[in-house]
């Protein structure tokens, strides 16, 4: 129980009315940058950066990771209300969030939200705090073929256990992998699909497309339809609060299992993003009624946020222990380490104690602290829908176009950002799902990459993928999943399968 | 321009600098991905010069390691004129033009000072063999691939492994990673054989008992003889010329301005450089990572700019690295 010793050291330190005050001045920082959208988590926490240089460790260390804590709440605010999220790992939570605000539940949705938020990152806290040396030693278990079966995992699953027809999730996931491809090809050292320009030299940048393919086209979509966004007489009261807190119990599976598969793959090095979009499938796989997924379920808030927070929260670990940054936000607070000499690594934990200790306690503070400042501010939040629309949307397509602008500072990706919108619009239209191409988006270079490390290190043997137990298991689950549909079918007919299924398509 | 810097520098002494000073915020731009070398280096700065007070306006850092360091080379590029910009440069302003044809030259840059060199060392995993001499055995003696894990495709890292397969007769399987950080991770976890990090890249896990360091790629030993581990210095490290294998190299590490800044604008930072390399942090940072401290500007950088652009050159076009 030495952790446990240092934890209530860690606690002693922090608990002042300086550093509380310094606590709640991160959060409501965080919280802002998190809800512009673009701006939110890494260049937020970048720009926030330099104001603790001036102070003494541990409370730079605590106003960091308030902010971050903050800019991770913020995320979602924006994802439920205007269906932009502001992180790769918001994604999933406008699958349900933003139905929900539609119907006038953006109170209900927002606070479900922030409890899984909160719930996800306690788990990982604790998993952190009592497990942290075995699992810096899981993560070095991870080479090329492991990290590749990861990511194979993250595709099979969306194709396996996806709502929408199989060929449309095919089709708008290889487009996502073209696009992914476009840039430096980092194992040859060329030049992609840049045909020449410079700005396309970069890449597709992720966020650009996210903020074009979601905001922009949900404003299109709304233009023509001329109903959303316009002034829901939402419940707002701190009511829906316990209201929403009342049925928490119910959904204890999915709440468990989110935490679960967010903190493995958090504490895979660079797997935190697929975390929230495997909540979400999982969860209405496992559903009674998988149908009501995507039309505003609270379940299908709750799935993706406590596994993306947890992931997130679990990110964490891999970059004290390891140095290795698990998301773009983390890795700011990797950079704002070193300025004060802390160099992440295996020896952290040992030479570093008090940091350590003191930075895992102001998480579960920052945790609580968060909570209750966010919760407070939900109504404030959900009253923005009630703005009229002529009113918000130039609002909104101005701060996509400054977000869209301050990722890289380059003009070009305003363009890109509009033709996404564009994009985006017509795949509505005609059924297509963004999700797996922005799942293609974020994750397909890394795939691509580790598929090829893998092969230059087995000379070109693809037995690699169950050259050990961890890869071995991790590549047939993904098998598995992928031919799930037909694995079910085959289950059904032999009558192995319990309870109600959707029947085979 | 000697006499502009000899000039700003008398006059940086009282603290009414009479000559141009930023506006602005000033970003440091970082060719490589958060954790590597140049961002540990940037953040150095960075810290240097607002605890030391050496500038008004605020310093950020700005990362721009997209297509491999390109992004921040023709970010660079692209704001011309722009005193507010200053670039972390290091070998790959001459590697990416050639290896992936880059519409880059440095020379279009305002080159401001050398402030390191940066050195390479042979690592291998603390539970592989034990000298140069074994590894080399180990690596001719091996079945499967031998893995060298490295940063980047044609780059430096890169370099250095095809010049140890030709001086060893050796066969490298080698594995382009896409930060220092990232290969050092993968040798300790066993999936690659070696690495040729920067000290710095590698500090951490050698402090920590899981990578062994077996030579250095320099003329001479690292001069720093204080202890890193419980057992050895940096400069315990035995040059890879001793142990019989001739190879040498050493990376710039420099800054430099966009193109067509003032004289004055250049001078400012020639100063506040030169300011910086006299900081405790700087010195601290030197020692710890085990760079080799520096300082060339004006004219004598130029040189030092083509002839180290020559040396690269010919080195990329041996290896077979540059593109037709």
């Amino acid at each position: 129980m030495e952790a446990f010793g240092l934890l209530l050291h860690g606690f002693a330190v922090l608990l002042t009315w300086k550093t509380l005050l310094l606590m709640m001045v991160g959060l409501v920082l965080g919280i802002f940058v998190g809800v512009l959208p673009g701006l939110g988590g890494p260049n937020g926490v970048a720009i926030l950066l330099p104001l603790t240089f001036t102070m003494d460790p541990t409370s730079a260390i605590v106003m960091l990771s308030c902010i971050y804590w903050g800019a991770l709440f913020g995320g979602a605010i924006t994802s439920i209300l205007f269906n932009i999220p502001g992180e790769a790992w918001s994604v999933a939570t406008t699958f349900d969030g933003y139905p929900m605000a539609q119907q006038g539940r953006a109170a209900e949705a927002l606070t479900a939200a922030f409890t899984s938020s909160f719930i996800g990152s306690l788990v990982a806290v604790l998993l952190i705090t009592f497990l942290a040396p075995m699992i810096s030693s899981f993560a070095l278990k991870f080479g090329p073929p492991e990290f590749f079966a990861v990511y194979l995992l993250t595709f099979c699953s969306f194709v396996g256990l996806g709502r929408e027809a199989k060929h449309k999730t095919v089709i708008s996931m290889s487009l996502g992998l073209l696009l992914a491809g476009i840039g430096m090809d980092t194992v040859s050292g060329n030049l992609r699909m840049t045909f020449g320009s410079a700005e396309l030299l970069r890449g597709i940048n992720f966020l650009v497309a996210v903020i074009g393919l979601f905001g922009i086209s949900e404003i299109l979509l709304t233009m023509e339809e001329r109903l959303a966004l316009r002034g829901h007489a939402a419940s707002i009261s701190l009511r829906v609060v316990l209201s929403v807190w009342k049925d928490l119990p119910k959904y204890w599976v999915t709440l468990l299992r989110s935490s679960f598969i967010g903190c493995w793959l958090g504490i895979t090095p660079g797997g935190a993003i697929a975390a929230s979009f495997m909540g979400y499938n999982l969860a209405k796989r496992f559903s009674k009624d998988p149908e009501s997924f995507g039309k505003g379920r609270i379940e299908g808030v709750f799935a993706p946020e406590t596994a993306a927070h947890a992931s997130g929260t679990a990110a964490l670990l891999p970059m004290l222990a390891l140095g290795i940054p698990g998301s773009g936000t983390a890795a700011i607070l990797l950079g704002g380490l070193m300025v004060w000499g802390l160099n992440p690594g295996p020896l952290l934990f040992v030479e570093h104690k008090d940091f350590v200790w003191g930075l895992i306690a102001s998480m579960y503070l920052g945790n609580v602290v968060g909570l209750v400042l966010v919760l407070t501010t939900v109504p404030i939040f959900a009253s923005i829908l009630r703005v009229p629309f002529a009113a918000v949307a130039p609002m909104i397509v101005v701060s996509c176009a400054i977000g869209a602008y301050a990722i890289q500072n380059a003009m070009f990706d305003i363009w890109l950002m509009l033709g996404f919108g564009v994009v985006g619009y017509v795949f509505k239209k005609i059924g297509i799902p963004l999700a797996p191409f922005t799942l293609a988006l974020v994750l397909g270079n890394r795939a691509e990459d580790a598929f090829r490390l893998s092969m230059i290190g087995s000379g070109g043997n693809l037995k690699v993928f169950w050259s050990n137990g961890l890869v071995g298991s991790i590549t047939t689950l993904a098998i598995v999943l992928l031919f799930w549909p037909v694995i079910d079918a085959l289950l059904s007919r032999v009558g192995l399968s319990q309870g109600p299924r959707p029947a085979p398509r | 321009m000697k006499a502009a810097v000899t000039l700003a520098a008398v006059l940086c002494g009282a603290p009414a600098f009479a000559g141009w000073e930023p506006a602005k915020p000033v970003e440091i731009v970082v060719a490589a991905g958060a954790g590597g070398a140049s961002d540990q280096m940037a953040r150095m700065m960075q810290a240097a010069i607002q605890k030391n007070n050496l500038m008004k306006q605020p310093i950020v850092v700005s990362l721009k390691g997209g297509a491999s360091g390109a992004e921040a080379l023709m970010y660079m590029k692209s704001s011309e004129g722009d005193p507010n910009k200053v670039l972390i440069a290091y070998s790959l302003i001459y590697m990416l033009p050639l290896s992936a044809k880059i519409p880059f030259n440095w020379r279009e840059l305002t080159p401001v000072s050398v402030i390191a060199l940066d050195q390479f060392v042979l690592w291998d995993n603390s539970a592989g063999p034990k000298s140069v001499k074994e590894f080399v055995a180990a690596a001719k003696a091996a079945s499967a691939p031998f893995k060298m894990g490295g940063t980047g495709s044609k780059r430096e890292d890169h370099v250095l492994t095809i010049f140890l397969e030709q001086k060893t007769g050796a066969k490298f399987s080698y594995l382009p990673y896409k930060s220092g950080g990232e290969a050092a991770t993968q040798l300790v976890g066993n999936h690659t054989e070696s690495n040729v990090n920067n000290p710095s890249e590698n500090l951490e896990v050698w402090r920590a008992g899981q990578v062994r360091p077996l030579c250095v790629f320099d003329k001479e030993r690292i001069s720093y003889t204080s202890k890193v581990t419980d057992t050895q210095s940096w400069a315990d490290i035995p040059t890879c010329k001793e142990e019989g294998i001739d190879v040498q190299y050493l990376m710039l590490r420099a800054m430099f301005l966009p193109g067509k800044v003032t004289p004055e604008q250049q001078a400012f930072y020639v100063e506040l450089f030169h300011k910086v390399t006299q900081t405790a942090e700087y010195k601290d940072y030197m020692e710890k990572q085990a760079l080799k401290p520096i300082f060339i500007t004006g004219k004598d950088m130029v040189q030092f700019l083509e002839e180290d652009d020559a040396t690269n050159k010919a080195l990329m076009t041996e290896a077979g690295f540059v593109a037709k």
